[in-house]
């Protein structure tokens, strides 16, 4: 019996280079960064003092009392996913006649969870005692709260997932909704990642544990993937959010098909809580199995939007990695860290990096890498400093996600 | 001490900021819950922040008893008192 296939029938974001997918491959193409000196009281005192603000506040596109009682993680999800579903042209499609909810599912997760509502209301507890905190604060703050009020909105019942995995958790969503369509366990799945955690505990302790940059410079160069003078990831934030389906179901549907969805593979490091294994290895054998997965040799890959935070150790190891599985073909692969424009969205940036990376397929060019002055020389690989087109036929591309805990997950997309 | 219009208007207010009810659909002999919509989690919310806009104590067990705005108003004028 032959393999499900699943394919790309929606995208959606709200990224900090716009508040949609338009906007947001628009920006990328052009090189924009969405990093932003913050301007909050809160800030003054940290040791770092920018971001990647979302473009488009969420409250803009939201209706007012729904948007109060989501946390800003499920603010992003439903953003994006209201865009993606749209974009798959379901709208309003669950329902009697029309798609059977129960053969949709969501697999959304974010790294840190509802962390704004949780510390707003420790704020409120302190300040003025227990009756003072929102009888919301649970249903807000619950790390599956981004899937579960997705699944609501969209009447999607076979499962909202939340696959948490740090960094690497909107690419894990992706890998876990490809398994649910080809269990058969649902024919469409919601699919993505996101992240709200731009608030001063998280940037302390990101910046404590000397994981962000402290360049003072101008905020636009200071996400700088593979160039010397890198020294931590930017903090960014947004979601990003994509509909599969089964081939079958697509087809039947005649829904646009952006790419294939062709394979996934995870491992765990098993090496170090925060630091990556040096050598790279669990990465390594995650895109291994990503490839074996999509039964494609490496010689088929053409792309890869990289994990690639900016950090010292981080950019190399990947390097390594995309050595040791691409062999010598990895001198023809156009890689790229759009992290370089959005700065790092943690459990959002699997999720958004899918959708560069479908969309690079589906218009046959690759986003660029900014701030790339001068390359590490322990960096031996092509990265697209402009725009680089893709070569015509059949082509694949290779979307990695890492993340704290030893978390790998590697994504292989198909063009169509 | 306020007027019953100007509790009233002010609880109005805050129903619209928690539940986005229309102010002027907040009268005196509207049920929260079949005519305004308003669930449980939203009164509670509401009760909170009426408690801190009038500077009284609304207990839990009373909350079940403010059926409709004007129960609520009764209330805070008494508590108020």
């Amino acid at each position: 019996m032959s393999r499900t296939r699943v394919v790309v029938t929606g995208l959606g974001t709200t990224s900090p280079l716009g508040g949609d997918v338009v906007s947001t491959w628009e920006g990328m193409l052009a090189g924009r960064s969405g990093v932003r000196a913050l301007t909050e009281e809160w800030a003054a005192e940290l040791a770092v003092k920018i971001a990647g603000r979302v473009a488009v506040e969420p409250t803009e596109v939201l209706e007012r009392v729904k948007a109060r009682r989501l946390d800003r993680t499920s603010q992003f999800a439903m953003v994006a996913a209201m865009e993606a579903w749209a974009d798959a042209g379901l709208d309003g499609a669950v329902g009697e006649g029309g798609l059977d909810g129960e053969r949709v599912g969501v697999a959304l997760a974010s790294g840190i969870g509802g962390v704004t509502t949780l510390l707003e209301n420790y704020d409120v507890l302190k300040e003025k005692g227990p009756r003072r905190v929102s009888p919301l604060a649970v249903p807000m703050l619950m790390p599956n709260a981004p899937a579960a009020n997705v699944s609501l909105h969209l009447g999607a019942k076979a499962g909202a997932f939340t696959p948490v995995s740090a960094c690497a958790s909107g690419n894990e969503g992706i890998a876990l909704a490809l398994d649910q369509i080809r269990l058969g366990r649902a024919d469409v799945m919601v699919a993505g990642g996101t992240e709200a955690a731009v608030h001063p505990l998280p940037m302390a302790a990101f910046a404590n544990m000397m994981a962000l940059s402290k360049n003072p410079g101008d905020p636009t160069t200071v996400s700088r993937p593979w160039d010397t003078g890198r020294d931590g990831f930017v903090l960014g934030e947004g979601a990003g959010v994509l509909v599969l389906e089964s081939l079958e179901h697509a087809q039947a549907r005649g829904a646009r098909i952006y790419a294939e969805l062709l394979g996934a593979g995870i491992t765990s490091d098993a090496h170090d809580i925060a630091q990556p294994d040096p050598a790279g290895r669990g990465g390594s054998r995650a895109i291994r199995r990503a490839l074996a997965d999509a039964d494609i040799d490496a010689s088929a890959i053409a792309h890869v939007n990289a994990h690639a935070t900016s950090t010292p150790q981080g950019d190399i190891a990947e390097g390594l990695m995309l050595h040791a599985t691409l062999g010598a073909h990895v001198s023809d692969v156009v890689v790229t860290s759009t992290k370089s424009m959005t700065g790092h969205l943690l459990g959002g940036a699997g999720a958004l990096e899918a959708i560069a990376t479908v969309l690079a397929l589906h218009h046959r060019v690759s986003p660029p890498t900014i701030n790339l002055d001068e390359q590490d020389p322990q960096v031996e690989l092509d990265i697209a400093i402009k725009p680089r087109d893709l070569p015509v036929g059949d082509i694949a591309a290779l979307n990695n996600s890492f993340g704290f805990g030893g978390a790998n997950v590697a994504v292989v997309f198909g063009s169509v | 001490m306020p007027s019953t219009e100007e509790i009233r208007s002010s609880l109005a207010e805050i129903v619209n900021e928690v539940a986005g009810v229309d102010v002027d659909d907040v009268q005196l002999d509207k049920s929260f819950v079949d005519d305004l919509e308003v669930d449980s989690l939203s009164m509670v919310e509401v009760v909170v922040a009426a408690e801190e806009k009038f500077g009284v104590t609304i207990p839990d067990d009373e909350v079940k008893n403010l059926k409709t705005v004007g129960d609520a108003v009764a209330y805070i004028e008494r508590a108020a008192a």
